[in-house]
């Protein structure tokens, strides 16, 4: 853990192998015309996120996105995609051709992210194995520990969000209703 | 196998750029909104990867807060879905030309 390594030996191959995995799913939810196939391939992707979140001692995040996304988020997009039922469309009226954009826009964003990649150096922070599970001074779980944080340096933020999520939820039941003039 | 920061930031990368070339290259709404959702997750691997890299909770707080404003992003963005449909019986974006409702 000296020298910057995240995850060693068999935590390191298990990444590699969730990393694989997620970027697959992550094409398929792309490259698939059906969108039901769509949302579970991305379904399939968030759990394998939250499993690589999980290899980095981030138990609470990891369970945070299995609720949320996987069993929040991802209900809600399967509704909609059942609700509305676009069904299989054609590889021609699936993708856009605009590969001279994309051409064009692959190195303005590869080039940089390689340059920093290669040259930045990140300070040498001593690691500290428990630095996850630490409340003041005595060792418990995560959740205790992104708990601690969350509402003693972070509670504004917070507030702000369930305000976000009052303004969200209106919204969405605003735009989603039929307008009163045409139910009439 | 040694994973160091790097290879988080190459696949939180790819990742990012699947759900960017998805937003770019499809046309039905709903599966550009889940390519949005995807870039987000990419962010929150990074957030992750950095906290531990730091030894900081904070990029874990900071996930967490990614995670609610999805939540929010994907509710409107679904209602839209709904209220398009509805107008125009097809989710094609490219039939969206006009700003008359």
């Amino acid at each position: 853990m000296t020298d910057g390594a995240l995850l060693t030996g068999t935590a390191g191959w298990l990444f590699v192998i969730f990393a694989a995995l997620a970027l697959g799913s992550a094409i398929a939810v792309v490259a698939a015309r059906n969108p039901v196939h769509s949302a579970l391939f991305l379904l399939l992707s968030f759990v394998i996120v939250a499993a690589i979140f999980i290899l980095q001692q981030a138990e609470f995040v990891g369970a945070v996105q299995m609720l949320v996304y996987a069993g929040g988020i991802m209900v809600l997009f399967l509704f909609v995609v059942m609700l509305v039922n676009p069904g299989v469309t054609s590889v021609g009226k699936s993708f856009q051709k605009q590969f001279d954009v994309a051409l064009v826009l692959l190195p303005v964003f590869l080039l940089p992210f390689l340059y920093i990649l290669g040259t930045e150096k990140l300070p040498d922070v001593a690691s500290r194995p428990d630095a996850f599970r630490m409340v003041g001074t005595k060792i418990a779980g995560n959740t205790e520990a992104v708990a601690w944080v969350l509402f003693r340096d972070y509670l504004v933020p917070f507030e702000v969000a369930s305000v976000f999520l009052l303004v969200a939820m209106v919204g969405a039941v605003v735009l989603g209703r039929r307008s009163l003039e045409k139910m009439d | 196998m040694t994973i160091t920061i790097n290879h988080y930031l190459i696949v939180s990368f790819l990742l990012f750029a699947i759900g960017f070339a998805g937003v770019l290259v499809r046309r039905n709404f709903l599966t550009i909104l889940m390519s949005v959702e995807l870039m987000l997750n990419a962010v929150n691997l990074n957030l992750i990867a950095f906290s531990r890299r730091l030894s900081d909770l904070t990029g874990q707080v900071f996930s967490v807060f990614v995670i609610t404003i999805a939540a929010g992003e994907a509710a409107i963005g679904l209602a839209l879905t709904i209220s398009y449909f509805r107008q125009r019986k097809t989710l094609d974006v490219d039939e969206a030309r006009s700003l008359q409702g």
